[in-house]
């Protein structure tokens, strides 16, 4: 299964970034393989509006069918749902730490936007 | 007064008195007799009516149109998604989402739709309110709160307020889109500014604005010290005209923390508002 986890930098060892949309990377992980790669989204961070729709157009295209980062707001949230993508959200610690707690269940599949758009 | 005349008073954040000056001035020109509207475009926190207080008239809505989409004729070919800039619309997954509040009534979707599956809705975000202040047409734009997008409303605001003869424009602080719409086709931009590093930081930030605009301007200082010589010193480095300076007067805050006018407050202002009022024309019609 493929993954995508908001990320402040570019390895496992990177801090999970808490926003979705306006994160600095999508750390974008194969589950089965361990093999990762990350997607800038430095056309997000600065966005006046829009970026949690952006955010999850680029990890839906990117064919992730997961989203683990710390907060969702409700634009981010109705969109992935859209796109089919379950959002896990709380994540915190390393890239490394959220994949784990995803890949033992420990991380709880949101239901609704647990955050409002700019709340940071 | 034989010509139209419309002057903006702007600054590049918010605080420095445009209000103030506007209210005040708009009160001496109707004193001296001129047909004039107060038109306030800061719709996102209008103020001027706390100082002119205004008998509404009329209040109408003002809408933009959304795009709704028909999901039987849909034909998911993603042009709408590709062509709107601000993810109003965004394809996903065979699916079209739209988010009305984003969506900036450009109507982009609907012309490159192939299948003919988008028509328009109208979608509120705000009042026109229209009336009278001692002699003065008063119009302000109320935004609904929550909405993201002031540009429709203030320029519904400017058009109401077309056809006196002296308009005067309150414009938002700041200098992006809602900026723009409230000076846009104005004879004359007046940047307020105070003298301060923070007061000199925005009017470097309005003065690039204005310019780039190519719209006519000058400074008025507010709160102005005798000795210190920061605003001068900036217009004068910069080559741009410094119309007047503002005494700074704690009557002046004193009468503006109760919602009164200056013009009224303290004596004296009556001719100091007389004076500006002059250039300011005087200017406009260089």
């Amino acid at each position: 299964m493929k993954i995508a986890i908001s990320a402040e930098g570019q390895g496992l060892e990177s801090r999970v970034d808490q926003r979705f949309g306006r994160c600095r990377w999508f750390t974008l992980i194969d589950t089965e393989t361990g093999n990762y790669q990350a997607v800038a989204n430095e056309q997000n961070l600065n966005a006046a509006q829009g970026a949690g729709i952006q955010s999850a157009e680029i990890v839906s295209r990117n064919g992730a069918e997961a989203v683990v980062t710390g907060h969702c707001g409700p634009k981010a949230f109705r969109t992935l749902t859209v796109a089919g993508i379950k959002i896990f959200t709380g994540a915190e610690g390393t890239v490394a730490d959220a994949l784990e707690k995803f890949k033992t269940g420990a991380l709880t599949e949101a239901e609704d936007a647990d955050v409002e758009g700019h709340w940071v | 007064m034989t010509t139209k005349l419309t002057i903006a008073f702007a600054s590049g954040k918010g605080g420095k008195g445009k209000t103030t000056v506007s209210v005040n001035l708009a009160s001496a020109a109707a004193a001296a007799g001129y047909k004039v509207a107060y038109l306030d475009c800061d719709v996102e926190e209008p103020n001027g009516h706390l100082f002119l207080k205004p008998r509404i008239r009329r209040r109408y809505p003002v809408n933009v149109p959304v795009p709704v989409i028909d999901h039987e004729h849909c034909v998911n070919c993603g042009a709408c998604g590709e062509i709107c800039q601000y993810s109003a619309i965004v394809c996903i997954k065979n699916n079209v989402l739209t988010f009305e509040r984003m969506c900036h009534g450009c109507g982009g979707c609907q012309l490159v739709c192939p299948a003919g599956a988008i028509t328009e809705k109208e979608r509120e975000i705000g009042v026109v309110e229209e009336g009278e202040a001692g002699g003065i047409d008063f119009i302000h734009g109320k935004l609904n709160v929550g909405e993201a997008m002031s540009p429709p409303l203030i320029r519904a605001v400017r058009s109401a307020g077309q056809y006196n003869s002296l308009t005067i424009v309150d414009v938002p602080p700041g200098t992006s889109c809602p900026v723009i719409a409230a000076i846009k086709g104005v004879d004359l931009v007046i940047l307020v500014t105070e003298p301060t590093p923070f007061g000199l930081n925005d009017l470097d930030l309005a003065l690039s604005m204005v310019k780039e605009l190519g719209i006519p301007h000058a400074v008025v200082v507010n709160r102005a010290e005798p000795y210190n010589n920061m605003a001068r010193d900036f217009c004068k480095g910069r080559n741009v005209k410094l119309l007047a300076e503002l005494a700074d007067d704690r009557r002046i805050a004193e009468a503006y923390s109760r919602g009164k006018l200056a013009f009224d407050a303290a004596p004296g202002y009556q001719a100091v508002f007389d004076a500006l009022l002059l250039s300011i024309e005087k200017e406009a019609r260089l």
